[in-house]
């Protein structure tokens, strides 16, 4: 970095301004849902998030059950059939969505307040949410309907890599699977183990309920009341196994006709509310974290021209979330492009950053904290992140301060005793060099 | 110079409180247009700079020059180094990028409301200052070609989607990809790249689009004292390369390793900018009728085809109005476990039949007219997405109001028009057909290996 830009870098340390974080309401429902609510008067509608800690790290043995349960909620409910339910939702215009993941599996309701459309949209997530029926047709459909997703896997490279890398990085712990399962689970999965998960894990205790939008704090605990009370008290999911970081290196290559080989490489990195969650998250930023100006990005897109997108990022989850880096190149070029990320990466672990470089993260990540509460939408996901996760209220408030206080020293020592440059899981997805 | 200056009131038929979108419009000495609309929601501001140059300004032997070109603008200019812009960007506490489309190629940043002026410091500098090196060039030549074989070469549906155009479009540019060609993207030279960037990025060739908390006069001096000294250029007139009228259906297949079979079905459609004046309300029917058939989970395609018959894995329809060629209106899918392309295609065809000899219903009308209303409300959660709709309309050569008039323009769509443009363009005549033939992708196990990478 040259003078110049320091000079820039300075300048700017000096004006930097003052910024509100929006002012958080948080409650229980009477039967134990965690409720987090921010009021967006300005745009006449809400966006409601219901988090349950029902991801695929339970599924166990049944790998796919968690997707396949969140799935089938709106295939059936209270009496009502998949086309009943979707009419009712976009009869009004309100947007209904569905997604699990590792951890979390959410369903989101987005409709306009206006009392037409509120209500009836409202009335609907409510029944599914709390009263699905898990129809055996619609069962059948969707299952075949994850076969065919797992069938277009395999013509992605970057899939195929992404699940190696899990099943390498995490072994016999449960973030192994993927979410969507595999080809021998799924059709095992039965209608008996779906209707036991969702009695399980989708209860009150287990939920977390966020609201933004232009409803009153008064309206926003009643439809909080109203999703909630149909739930069944329950008790909150039991604690995850300890995920153990892999020990030794270890090389993946499936072979892929494509002509270029993606890498993925990483290995086990941090939980969500990890102590050394912003040190590590500075670290990163400078290191393949900041798109174009990243250090990985400098040494393969901008000096060799070896790769169009190269990155590194911590993925925070419940337990030790993965450290993932990636780039795509030419075949023949795959063993080149992996050298330079490795030695990018080691070269960091031992010599952490510069202090300009850490300035200049700190300027990028605490001068854009804005960006990230520009939208009812961006604020809701955040809210559904700290309530999942139980980040202390205040995580938004103090975040910026939490990124300015880190220190090259603290980067350093944090890497070299967390990242391991040597004993790396590394997935290469490709075909022989032409 | 103050052109025109507009305040728009909002009409959003069925929301109950009235949503006034600010928007001001100028246009400076050299011919740089400036749109400024307020949304004071978040101390934020997204910057975007839009010019009119795409792919669909490229002939062969060039294709995808534009694109190239976007990537080379964050390579120097005469007074910043080669990446610096996005160095200054990022310090700033900026997100920034770029996109190149068929008809446009813009630049943006999302940024804090007071560092708006950084970037136009920045975005007038490269708009007539930029330094094509060629080192560089040659470097990022190969960015893009690993871009190509990532978007493009590895994926199967992008193979069939290119091939598939460039069969329905025979003269028209929509032919080529915007990526451009593998060949043309190996072979640009430093000169090609130049005489492009001259021809194309001046004042008078660019939107500046400005949405966030900001006020528009203060934007409009900030705008006069970066980008007013700039000097405009004499830009091309554009052939109009209207595409030939196609006489019968055209069927091609694309064999590509693949797991899962995959169709494109595509009829050759007007848009808001080439439809004849007295059938303007053709492309809003359209629209409708891509959502009679796609629009969500209750739409046609989805309770008939994917629930129903359970012949369709996924399908989808797809339109756009706003373009600044003629286009096509699409249907993509890949057939449920144990069904076929043809018994998909079928049922797709049924479809269409029936959109042709029965009328929709007011319900299924007024169904999407209601998500086209609430959409219209959703959109203006992201700032960005505002932008990029002014933008986009503007650098096609429309007016950004159009996105007002739309959710009028569609709720004006009757159950009858929806009928006439099915009959008028669903013919055989217009339509081209694509196939994905899957190859053995033949990836064998696993192989895992302690220590280094062998034998490769």
């Amino acid at each position: 970095m040259d003078a110049k830009l320091l000079g820039i870098l300075l300048s700017l340390l000096l004006t930097l301004s003052v910024q509100a974080s929006p002012n958080i309401e948080h409650w229980q429902t009477e039967n134990g849902a965690e409720v987090y609510f921010v009021p967006a008067p300005e745009l006449a509608m809400v966006d409601i998030t219901v988090a349950f800690d029902a991801g695929a790290a339970r599924d166990g043995k049944q790998s796919g059950l968690a997707l396949l349960t969140n799935a089938m909620l709106n295939e059936g409910a209270g009496g009502l059939d998949t086309d009943q339910i979707a009419i009712a939702f976009e009869d009004v215009g309100a947007q209904f969505g569905n997604s699990s993941q590792r951890d979390m599996a959410i369903i989101s309701l987005r409709t306009l307040t206006e009392k037409e459309a509120f209500d009836p949209a409202l009335a609907m997530f409510t029944k599914v949410l709390t009263q699905p029926d898990f129809p055996e047709p619609a069962f059948e459909r969707i299952k075949k309907q994850m076969l065919i997703g797992l069938q277009a896997e395999k013509q992605s490279p970057s899939a195929l890599a992404s699940r190696a890398f899990y099943s390498n990085v995490y072994g016999e712990h449960s973030y192994a699977a993927m979410p969507a399962g595999d080809e021998n689970s799924v059709p095992q999965l039965t209608l008996a183990s779906l209707n036991a998960f969702y009695k399980q894990y989708y209860v009150a205790k287990n939920a977390v309920i966020v609201l933004v939008g232009a409803v009153t704090i008064t309206q926003a605990k009643h439809i909080a009341e109203q999703l909630s009370s149909g739930l069944v008290t329950g008790e909150p999911a039991s604690s995850l196994a300890r995920v153990t970081p892999t020990t030794e290196e270890k090389t993946i290559v499936i072979e892929h006709p494509s002509s270029q080989t993606h890498i993925v490489m990483g290995q086990v990195g941090m939980s969500r509310g990890d102590d050394d969650y912003f040190t590590l998250y500075v670290g990163n930023h400078i290191l393949g974290g900041s798109g174009l100006v990243s250090q990985l990005s400098n040494e393969v897109r901008e000096k060799r021209g070896l790769s169009y997108s190269v990155y590194s990022y911590f993925r925070p989850m419940r337990e030790l979330g993965p450290y993932q880096f990636g780039l795509q190149t030419r075949n023949d070029q795959a063993e080149e492009a992996l050298n330079v990320m490795k030695t990018t990466l080691k070269e960091f672990t031992e010599k952490g950053p510069t202090e300009a470089e850490l300035l200049a993260a700190k300027q990028n990540i605490t001068g854009e904290f804005a960006l990230r509460l520009d939208s009812n939408s961006k604020i809701a996901g955040y809210l559904a992140m700290i309530g999942f996760y139980g980040l202390p209220l205040d995580y938004l408030e103090t975040f910026k301060s939490k990124i300015n206080a880190v220190t090259v020293e603290q980067i350093k020592e944090a890497y070299s005793r967390r990242i391991k440059a040597d004993n790396m899981i590394t997935v290469l997805v490709g075909g022989k060099a032409e | 110079m103050l052109t025109k200056f507009k305040r728009i009131i909002g009409l959003l038929l069925v929301v109950p409180a009235v949503v006034t979108a600010n928007v001001s419009e100028y246009q400076l000495d050299n011919g740089l247009k400036l749109i400024v609309k307020e949304d004071h929601r978040a101390p934020v501001v997204v910057s975007q700079v839009w010019y009119k140059v795409g792919s669909s300004y490229e002939h062969n032997g060039i294709t995808g020059i534009s694109h190239v070109l976007e990537h080379m603008m964050f390579k120097g200019t005469e007074n910043l180094g080669p990446n610096e812009f996005s160095q200054i960007i990022a310090a700033n506490g900026g997100r920034e990028n770029a996109f190149t489309g068929r008809d446009y190629t813009a630049y943006f940043q999302t940024l804090e409301k007071d560092r708006l002026e950084v970037s136009f410091r920045l975005e007038a500098e490269r708009m007539r200052k930029l330094v094509i090196d060629e080192a560089e060039l040659l470097k990022e030549r190969e960015v893009v070609a690993e871009e190509r074989r990532m978007r493009t070469e590895d994926n199967p549906h992008a193979l069939v989607r290119e091939a598939f155009n460039a069969t329905a479009f025979i003269n028209s540019p929509y032919h080529h990809p915007v990526i451009g060609w593998m060949s043309d993207i190996n072979n640009y030279e430093a000169s090609d790249l130049r005489q492009w960037y001259q021809k194309w990025y001046a004042p008078n060739n660019a939107t500046v689009v400005i949405v966030g908390d900001v006020d528009p006069v203060a934007v409009y001096s900030l705008a006069k004292k970066y980008f007013g000294p700039l000097k405009p250029e004499t830009t091309a007139k554009l052939k109009p390369q209207t595409e030939v009228e196609q006489r019968g259906k055209r069927t091609i297949e694309v064999q590509a390793p693949a797991e899962l079979p995959y169709m494109m079905l595509g009829w050759k459609v007007p848009v808001v900018n080439t439809v004849e004046k007295e059938q303007s309300w053709e492309p809003y029917a359209l629209e409708m009728l891509a959502g009679i058939l796609d629009g969500g989970q209750s739409a046609r395609f989805s309770r008939e085809l994917v629930r129903g018959e359970e012949v369709a894995a996924s399908v989808g329809a797809g339109y756009g109005l706003f373009s600044r060629l003629a286009d096509m209106f699409l249907v993509v899918g890949t057939p449920a476990k144990g069904k076929s392309i043809a018994e998909l295609q079928l049922a797709v065809m049924k479809q269409v039949e029936k959109l042709q000899t029965e009328l929709v219903s007011e319900k299924e009308l007024h169904r999407i007219k209601a998500q086209v209303v609430a959409n219209a409300v959703y959109e203006r959660d992201s700032v960005f997405y505002q932008a990029m709709q002014i933008g986009m309309l503007e650098t096609i050569g429309m007016d950004w109001e159009l996105t007002d008039q739309y959710v009028e323009n569609v709720q004006a769509v009757t159950a009858e028009q929806v009928q006439a443009v099915a009959k008028k363009y669903f013919k055989d005549k217009g339509l081209t057909v694509a196939e994905l033939i899957p190859m053995p992708l033949d990836n064998k196990r696993p192989v895992a290996s302690a220590g280094a990478r062998h034998g490769r």
